[in-house]
């Protein structure tokens, strides 16, 4: 990849550059100011974030990508109410809220639907929860189950259903609430490569379709660039904000942009800042001590 | 080879053909052993039953003496010349054979009690049924909700758990005095027995399983909106509804085994009073049959259960018998 002439990830093409000046004088929905997490842990205090400042833009994609250990999950966790942060601010539409509540939605990375429910009467939970009619909320459900294209499957149980199915009810459940951000951690990470970037396309067409802006956490580097407006790169110990790239690539998207220059040179980038070039420290930990272990008289003496 | 390699493999399942044969096979193992012993007369029989009493003076027909004795009066008879006594291989009277159960099986509940005040055989186990009832009832309307606060909320467990991990361990049956004077004697101390010996265990079995509740599923129903109360009835309860079945289908079984200490208590009553009433008159066949009964009831009741479990709760994947 490295002999090929590719632009830099920082060239926007007027039509994108036009998108993002737009997009940055929408109301700001999520804003994260000075953020910090400690962890109390045997071996003394640990800080998983440290002064995380960054901004969404009302329906905004956002990705958020980083090294294991960054501490992502805690960022996502922090903001869905279901951590507490140590210091800094968390505002949604300027308000700072406690605890979890329906105007975050969020989906898991494992499967959490009920199982003791029908797919119809999870995706109603939230609704039920925030004291709509009976009616009312299975009319919305079918809107929504429909929306992800599940209505055969209304009545059947989570267990009934594969991985991919299981997470667009999971999404359909989130969004039933109508939340002002859709926190999403790693919600494809358990999903085979085929089933998820069929997700990843029917992720972005249910964004188009709904006034909602999307935090997404992923450890997939063509993920984050096929999805995001913008993708936030976290470094690991402590978790801090390495760079905020806006992603070149224009939209719509579609797996077609996979081998464009601009998605190639974004990526390229984000490998470069996840996957720093190590210095040569002398230990070559590649180099195993291998023992050749084939018989002599061996059928295939060589494997080329 | 095959077949040794198929059926013991680690972890798999059987096909339903064998799971039904080895489970028929569970039943005739021990029926076989029984038997075995009961009918073939080389093995064990450590008796001998009198036929002839010969010349030995305290020998009657029907007479069951240890076969060394028996040998020793044969040898003092041939020496003496005297006629000698004759008798076949039996078993002690406290082992009764097969046949002779089954057909205590039926004519248990067919023979009129010998005195006028005492108990036919279904009476008896009716007393049984509802002591264990009552008792096994209130202790899960204490039991289930304070299992299921406290493996919910660590501030009830460490409130309730470590007295009741003390208190477990005082035997149920230990009770049993305190019970009658305080309860009377009759069915109330009984009812208290299986009470103690199962609330306690109940509150700490249940309370472990609402702990083994997938915690992202509290964490999913909180980000759309669920709080304590709906957070509790709506996702503690049904989460676990299909577990806590199970512990209380395993604890209905603790529960029979404290019925016998708590039928023994102030006036013996029930199938326990059966069993040593008959025990007394030495008709063990009547005894087995009882024991048998027991056992029957209590299976067929966790079928019955378990069918029912399976009716009640559709979205339970795991359909084999637990």
């Amino acid at each position: 990849m490295n002999h090929l002439e590719l632009p830099s990830y920082l060239d926007q093409s007027d039509m994108v550059k036009d998108r993002f000046n737009r997009m940055k004088k929408r109301p700001v929905t999520l804003q994260v100011k000075n953020l910090c997490k400690e962890f109390d842990t045997p071996q003394g205090k640990v800080t998983a974030l440290k002064n995380i400042n960054f901004e969404t833009y009302k329906r905004e994609f956002v990705c958020v990508i980083g090294p294991s250990g960054c501490g992502k999950s805690t960022l996502i966790r922090i903001l869905a109410g279901l951590e507490t942060h140590s210091s800094g601010d968390v505002l949604l539409d300027g308000e700072t809220f406690s605890g979890p509540g329906p105007d975050r939605g969020m989906v898991f990375q494992g499967y959490t639907l009920f199982p003791w429910l029908t797919v119809k009467d999870n995706v109603m939970f939230g609704l039920e929860m925030s004291g709509h009619s009976k009616a009312s909320c299975e009319e919305q459900a079918f809107q929504w189950i429909d929306l992800v294209g599940l209505s055969k499957f209304a009545k059947s149980y989570p267990h009934q259903l594969s991985g991919g199915m299981k997470q667009r009810v999971a999404i359909a459940r989130a969004l039933a609430n109508q939340p002002r951000i859709l926190l999403m951690d790693e919600p494809f990470g358990a999903l085979d490569a085929q089933t998820r970037s069929k997700m990843q396309s029917y992720l972005h067409e249910i964004w188009k379709n709904i006034d909602v802006t999307i935090l997404f956490i992923t450890h997939d580097l063509d993920e984050a660039v096929y999805l995001a407006d913008r993708v936030l790169v976290l470094k690991a110990n402590p978790g801090e904000v390495q760079e905020v790239i806006e992603v070149p690539v224009p939209h719509p998207r579609s797996p077609d942009q996979l081998l464009n220059p601009e998605f190639l040179a974004t990526r390229k980038r984000l490998e470069e800042l996840i996957h720093p070039p190590v210095e040569d420290t002398g230990i070559k930990e590649d180099n195993l001590n291998m023992v050749r272990m084939v018989r002599v008289d061996s059928e295939v003496e060589s494997v080329f | 080879m095959m077949i040794i390699s198929k059926l013991f493999s680690a972890g798999k399942k059987l096909d339903a053909k064998e799971r039904i044969a080895f489970s028929i096979f569970s039943f005739f193992l021990p029926l076989l052993i029984w038997s075995l012993i009961s009918y073939v007369p080389f093995i064990w029989h450590p008796k001998v039953e009198v036929s002839v009493p010969g010349d030995v003076s305290y020998f009657k027909e029907g007479l069951l003496i240890d076969r060394e004795v028996f040998d020793r009066e044969v040898e003092t008879a041939i020496k003496n010349s005297k006629s000698i006594p004759m008798g076949v291989p039996a078993n002690p009277v406290y082992l009764p054979a097969p046949h002779e159960v089954a057909t205590a099986m039926f004519s248990a509940f067919t023979t009129e009690p010998k005195r006028r005040n005492e108990k036919w055989l279904h009476e008896s186990l009716w007393d049984s049924i509802q002591v264990i009832f009552w008792g096994f009832l209130i202790s899960s309307l204490f039991g289930v909700p304070l299992g299921i606060l406290a493996g919910t909320y660590d501030v009830f467990a460490k409130l309730f758990e470590p007295f009741i991990e003390f208190f477990r361990y005082l035997p149920a049956p230990a009770f049993g005095a305190l019970a009658v004077a305080v309860l009377g004697i009759y069915d109330a101390p009984k009812i208290a027995i299986i009470f103690i010996g199962t609330f306690f265990q109940q509150v700490l079995v249940i309370s472990n399983t609402t702990r083994k509740l997938d915690p992202a599923l509290l964490e999913a129903a909180m980000t759309l909106g669920a709080k304590r109360i709906s957070l509790l009835f709506r996702v503690v309860v049904p989460g676990i509804i299909t577990h806590l079945y199970k512990d209380l289908r395993l604890l209905l079984g603790w529960a029979w085994t404290y019925l016998i200490v708590a039928e023994l208590i102030g006036t013996s009553s029930g199938i326990t009073w059966f069993i040593t009433q008959q025990a007394r008159y030495k008709n063990f066949d009547n005894v087995f049959a009882a024991i048998i009964i027991i056992g029957i009831i209590g299976l067929t009741t966790d079928l019955i259960l378990a069918a029912a479990g399976r009716r009640i709760f559709p979205w339970e994947k795991n359909q084999a018998q637990a």
